[in-house]
């Protein structure tokens, strides 16, 4: 299956190589640099690429380009995802997937990517297991083992790998048991000239922080569930319970983990937090443009809308701006074209306006369309579709965690057309 | 944490990152590091030299040093020397084989760890001498009591078939025994083995064809997407196609979203009566669903096209869902999922229809997700809807992203063309375009409704004259060839302008695009068949420019145009024809979607997403005309009764079901249905699972005929009412002679009893013949408490402590009572009772 996996940082160097069956050279990575060339930025770089005799299937994450080498059919999602699983691998070891944290752990990493595959066919990728096989990098740890000369591979198989439940390690033990649920949900949508909605749909997730002693065995249950339209589970997750009752019943893994991924159909209303009031122009055969863009709070949210921050995309016309802010601040960069303005929190009484004159290169027609609003926020303690957590009970184990439930809701692809 | 992290790697590994110039240097101290006698140094060699392959660079003069240390006793120098070993053996094979003796010892090693890497590593390390001893280690893994060594060995599989194919036939054999394996852990890459080995060993699969479909749902992810890829061929070779009735189906697919699953079940049965599905077939469709829920986007993937290619139409649809879902996920798998809902939405439109907006695109999406979601929306137009999409498609066409406002106007012009009763309005929009600013938009306008004016050419007049016009402003080569074919063909409407035109362009003529200089000297033939008197010259004078043209295709049409339209002496006959094959009534261009070929390759698949074929792409055959023997995938009788003793559920499961009962009927009803042969097997079973069940009661030992001195005693509850009286518990107690001596006088003594706590004794046995047993009963009191009974068992020489503990179940009562006094009973304290019971399942 996978062949050979290549990490490209984004000036084009090779920094890591590893191979599963016979090596394949470097230079198969000029086909995908040439692909590269030609996509002109990261993001249109093809996920496939074919070439004489290998196919290369890239993943780009935290500017790393993650290319692995295929040579004969496979199902280009399974590659895909497993890619990003290594990242997530390298990202929960090592705190971020970046290149010096890579160049720095090269050791763990090729520890980690000989025991996630064998030849090329995924072998173990829960981080449950491998953390019990390699432990991750800590500075005691490599302390102790330089005095010791112990280390820190493990040489007896996880007791994951063969129990039935292999995403979670035996004998865990806390002083404090504890149960942590964030409910994140994220509106996209995208709205329209006149403020109505075209799109709106929520996606949510449920992070979990579990860190509870020996077996446990959960059921959380929900107000609400009839909300969850569509939802992906955990293997954790016991199917049929959910199916019968719509309880989440689940022996959890140790550490942080998604319990499951919803989507929250657009047949509900979905109700927008935000609204905004812009006036955007460009006069004709002048060179400048007029900007003037207001966002508020929707009056029946009674929570407040914090971190709000707004990109816009300018026309490639634009020189610069001349703008003033009535709160937080600006900034446009006249290379890449792009407007950021921090807002921060929303408060009814005044809101925020940015408002100023748009420079356009003399000469060059006015642009054909005005650039839309990409907008972020946060509204912290509510989750936006009314999915309510109603109890968490475990069995199992007989002292009693602490457990706690965050809901949030922000922004996802939230764009407003002008 | 990063910086926490290096404390200890960062000295060593960094520094073979940046040392290149003394690298002699620096490999001769690694040489010296490896030989010295503290693990320490070693470890730091080691890693030093990892850092280097890690980079790509030459690591392999040291093979000698690294090899000795392939014993070591640090569990992480070993890793290092394995992982050294993986990447250099190949290259020094001869000082490869130093290893293999300690291999081959770690393969007998006891930690199942270390047998399993010790097998992954001698089959990684690819030198061909060992063949014998990697199938000599494999068969022998295959057979492991661990099925984490027997999931290597699966994986070892494949990499002995690449090394050396001829050891097929052997290797098959391993996979058919690794095939019957009922772990999760390896049905995934035994699998994976068969895919890659012997992928038209079909028959290897009919047994195991049912295990599999049970199993699916607790194997590991990445093995769940190969086997579902493997059902799904299979499953196209041995059932027959539930499409077959495609009208009936279709008519119930429209609501299909939005009805309950007994309308479903009901509508199945009414299906049913046309066509019966084989229940292997809606087997594996069932146990397959619940995996549309996977967090893991090739999972959903492999489902989505598991449905796609086996279930009946009707019930694909459940699967666009999950798949929308996916499209929240990350650009790559945006990507794939959004490739393969084109290629199924172009042939059944309905699945998607519900999710239009989800398709809608985003100024931020990058290029190739947005001309995919255009693409999707395009395919999902219809009458209903297109009034919604042309005003989004407004918005596209005005996008900074000109790339894709032209891919936009393409799917205008192909919404066009498929939905009659929008052409008008999607001209004129189009025609509004043609003053666009942007030349790109322009141009693809007049390309796009070249097109359009070509089906319908009829009442156009006026926008041709309106091109017309245009040329003198457009630059793009294939917008001003389009304008200029379409006043060729249509020159006739134009008369006027026509020739003017060609005056123009004759003037630019040598300035000229290769492809507006074709157009240009098709236009004046076109015009000297049609309107001789005006263009004669015009058109001898281009003809003339192009016959020096520095192009041999133009240069070739030239003389090619020239021997046609101009009669002379040599050309022959086809000059006569010469209006009726330039002015022939040309077809119009059918606007099909690029993906509209890709059908052929199976969902989810690299080819699919390549459009060509990959190397090692499995055909999907068709279905079948009838239906393959369907008992292949029996479980022989004999195997399958030692499994229904163990577990009564799963008699369901593997029962042998014949290939007239219907799925719905399945699990109620199945007795009607059998075949007289099945019915009888069946009654065996249940006479079988009788005896284990009900007249096997558990038996407890009481002595061991070990610590007894050959005495042996068993005791059971016997569950009647108690003889001793109504609080005595009886108890059966078996009692046997396994000496070669008679036994005397076998009683009780010495009991030891908790307060309150009564015994009846048995009355005590005389004498007890060799080999022969005997069974008496007592009664003990327990007091509904579940502490033992210690007492002591005698014989005429010896005595032996023994104890009873019971159950709880054992201390209750059989009551009978009418219904109405359990109801008024019930009330109260059953309740109550019902209620812990219910608790305490949950725990479990």
């Amino acid at each position: 299956m996978i062949h050979s996996l290549f990490l490209i940082n984004c000036s084009g160097d090779i920094f890591l190589e590893k191979h599963w069956k016979s090596v394949v050279s470097q230079s198969v990575c000029d086909y995908f640099f040439e692909a590269q060339e030609k996509a002109i930025d990261v993001e249109n770089v093809p996920p496939v690429i074919s070439t004489p005799h290998h196919y290369l299937i890239s993943i780009y994450r935290d500017k790393i380009f993650f290319v692995s080498v295929i040579q004969t059919e496979v199902p280009p999602l399974f590659v895909i995802e497993f890619l990003h699983r290594v990242a997530d691998t390298f990202q929960d070891y090592f705190g971020e997937c970046s290149e010096t944290a890579i160049k720095d752990n090269v050791v763990i990493v090729y520890e980690l990517l000989e025991e996630m595959l064998d030849n090329g066919f995924p072998l173990a990728t829960e981080s449950n297991i491998l953390k019990e096989l390699i432990k991750p990098p800590t500075i005691l740890r490599s302390v102790v083992n330089s005095i010791t000369g112990s280390s820190n591979v493990g040489d007896t198989l996880p007791t994951g790998q063969l129990s039935n439940i292999p995403w979670r390690r035996a004998g865990v033990k806390y002083t404090n048991n504890e149960a942590y649920f964030d409910v994140v949900e994220e509106i996209d949508a995208i709205i329209d000239k006149s403020g109505s909605t075209v799109f709106a749909e929520i996606q949510g997730v449920i992070d979990s922080c579990i860190k509870l002693s020996g077996m446990p065995d959960l059921s959380l249950s929900f107000m609400n569930p009839r909300l969850l339209d569509d939802v992906s589970f955990h293997p954790c997750i016991r199917f049929k319970r959910w199916e019968s009752e719509r309880v989440l019943s689940f022996i959890p893994p140790d550490g942080n983990f998604r319990l499951i991924s919803y989507r929250v159909s657009s047949q509900n209303l979905v109700a927008i937090p935000v609204y905004v009031k812009h006036m955007i122009s460009f006069k004709e055969n002048s060179s400048s443009g007029r900007f003037d863009v207001t966002i508020g709070p929707k009056q029946n949210m009674g929570k407040t809308v914090e971190g709000v921050v707004m990109t816009v995309h300018m026309p490639k016309a634009v020189l610069n701006m001349n703008l003033t802010a009535t709160q937080g601040s600006y900034t446009f960069d006249p290379v890449t074209k792009v407007l950021t303005w921090d807002v921060g929190k929303i408060t009814p009484q005044k809101l925020p306006n940015l408002k100023g004159i748009v420079n356009l290169q003399s000469g060059a027609p006015k642009p054909e369309e005005n650039p839309s609003l990409n907008i972020q926020f946060k509204i912290q303690q509510l989750a936006i579709s009314g999915l309510k957590v109603n109890r968490l009970d475990m069995y199992g184990e007989k002292y009693k965690p602490f457990k706690g439930v965050k809901y949030i809701t922000k922004a996802g692809k939230f764009q407003v057309r002008t | 944490m990063s910086s926490e992290a290096s404390i200890y790697n960062r000295p060593s590994v960094l520094d073979c990152f940046r040392s290149s110039g003394n690298s002699w240097f620096q490999k001769r101290n690694l040489k010296q590091m490896l030989e010295s006698s503290k693990d320490s140094a070693k470890l730091d060699a080691m890693k030093r030299i990892v850092g280097m392959i890690a980079k790509g660079k030459n690591a392999s003069e040291l093979f000698p040093a690294v090899v000795k240390n392939v014993a070591s006793k640090n569990i992480e120098i070993k890793k290092l020397v394995y992982v050294y070993l993986m990447r250099y053996a190949e290259e020094q094979q001869d000082l490869a084989l130093l290893s293999i003796s300690t291999f081959q010892r770690a393969l007998k090693d006891p930690n199942q760890l270390i047998r399993a890497s010790a097998l992954r590593v001698l089959s990684s390390i690819r030198v061909p001498i060992i063949v014998p001893i990697m199938m000599l280690a494999i068969k022998e893994a295959s057979s492991d009591l661990s099925p984490y060594v027997r999931k290597n060995a699966a994986h070892a599989i494949q990499k002995l078939y690449s090394l050396d194919p001829e050891q097929k036939e052997m290797l098959i054999e391993v996979i058919e025994k690794l095939l019957k394996d009922r772990s999760t852990l390896v049905a995934g890459s035994v699998v994976m083995a068969f895919e890659e080995v012997c992928p038209d060993r079909i028959d290897l699969i009919h047994k195991n064809y049912r295990k599999l479909c049970n199993l699916l749902v607790d194997v590991e992810e990445w093995g769940q997407v190969v086997i579902i890829h493997m059902l799904t061929r299979y499953a196209r070779t041995q059932f027959v196609s539930p499409w077959k009735d495609d009208e009936v189906v279709e008519e119930y697919s429209e609501n299909n979203f939005y009805e309950s699953d007994e309308e479903q079940k009901e509508k199945d049965r009414k299906v049913k009566n046309i066509y019966t599905m084989d229940p292997d077939h809606r087997l594996l469709l069932r146990n397959t669903k619940p995996l549309l829920q996977s967090r893991n986007a090739a999972v959903v993937m492999a489902v989505a096209q598991l449905y796609w290619h086996l279930a009946p139409k009707s019930e694909a649809s459940i699967v666009s869902k999950s798949l929308v879902r996916l499209l929240h996920s990350n650009r790559e798998v945006q990507y794939i999922v959004l490739q393969n809902i084109a290629t199924m939405s172009i042939q059944r439109k309905g699945m998607f229809e519900p999710y239009l907006k989800s398709f809608y695109v985003r100024s931020t999406d990058p290029t190739m997700i947005k001309t995919l979601k255009l693409e999707i929306l395009t395919n999902l137009a219809n009458e209903a809807n297109i009034s919604t999409l042309l005003r989004e498609f407004q918005t596209y066409v005005k996008s900074q992203d000109k790339q894709f406002a032209a891919a936009t106007i393409q799917a205008i012009g192909r919404c066009a063309t498929n939905i009659t009763e929008v052409t008008d309005t999607c001209l004129n929009g189009l025609v509004c375009l043609l003053s666009n600013r942007d030349e790109i938009v322009v141009a693809e306008s007049v390309v796009v409704i070249k097109k359009l004016l070509q089906t319908q050419p009829a009442h156009h007049g006026e926008i041709i004259k309106h091109m017309a016009k245009l040329l003198d402003n457009i630059t793009v080569p294939v917008a001003r060839a389009s304008i200029l074919w379409l006043i060729g063909e249509y020159c006739e409407r134009v008369p006027k302008i026509a020739p003017d035109v060609l005056r123009k362009t004759a003037k630019s003529f040598t300035t000229e695009d290769d492809l507006v200089k074709l157009q240009i000297l098709n236009l004046g033939a076109k015009l000297y068949l049609t309107n001789s008197k005006q263009t004669k010259l015009l058109t001898q004078y281009v003809l003339n420019l192009g016959k020096y043209d520095q192009s041999y295709d133009i240069r070739d049409r030239t003389r090619f145009i020239r021997q046609l339209i101009v009669p002379n002496e040599k050309s022959g006959a086809l000059s006569k024809y010469a209006k009726k094959i330039f002015l022939a009534q040309k077809p119009a261009p059918l606007l099909e979607s690029p993906f509209k070929d890709r059908d052929h390759f199976q969902l989810g698949t690299l080819s699919h997403t390549l459009n060509s074929r990959a190397t090692g792409y499995l055909e999907l055959s068709n279905w079948p005309e009838v239906a393959p023997d369907p008992s292949v995938r029996n479980v022989d009788v004999a195997e399958s009764t030692k499994e229904w003793t163990g577990i009564l559920g799963m008699t369901k499961k593997e029962k042998p079901t014949e290939k007239f009962y219907s799925e719905s009927e399945e699990e109620e009803d199945e007795s009607t249905n059998t075949s007289s042969s099945s019915r009888c097997l069946e009654s065996n079973l249940h006479l079988h699972c009788l005896e284990n069940c009900i007249f096997r009661t558990k038996t407890h030992e009481l002595l061991h005929r070990m610590s007894g001195k050959g005495l042996a005693a068993h005791y059971h509850f016997s569950r009647q009412p108690g003889i001793f009286g109504d609080h005595m518990v009886s108890v059966q107690v078996t009692v046997t002679n396994t000496t070669d001596q008679k036994i005397e006088n076998i009683h009780i003594k010495e009991k030891k009893l908790p307060p309150g706590m009564r015994v009846h004794e048995f009355n005590p046995i005389e004498c007890l013949e060799p080999a022969e047993s005997i069974t008496v009963s007592m009664g003990i009191d327990f007091c509904d408490s579940t502490q033992m009974a210690s007492f002591q068992l005698c014989t005429k020489d010896d005595h032996f402590n023994v104890n009873i503990q019971p159950p709880v179940g054992e201390l209750l009562l059989p009551v009978t009572m009418s219904e109405k006094d359990f109801k008024k009973e019930s009330l109260s304290d059953l309740n109550i009772l019902y209620k812990v019971i219910r608790e305490n399942c949950t725990w479990l």
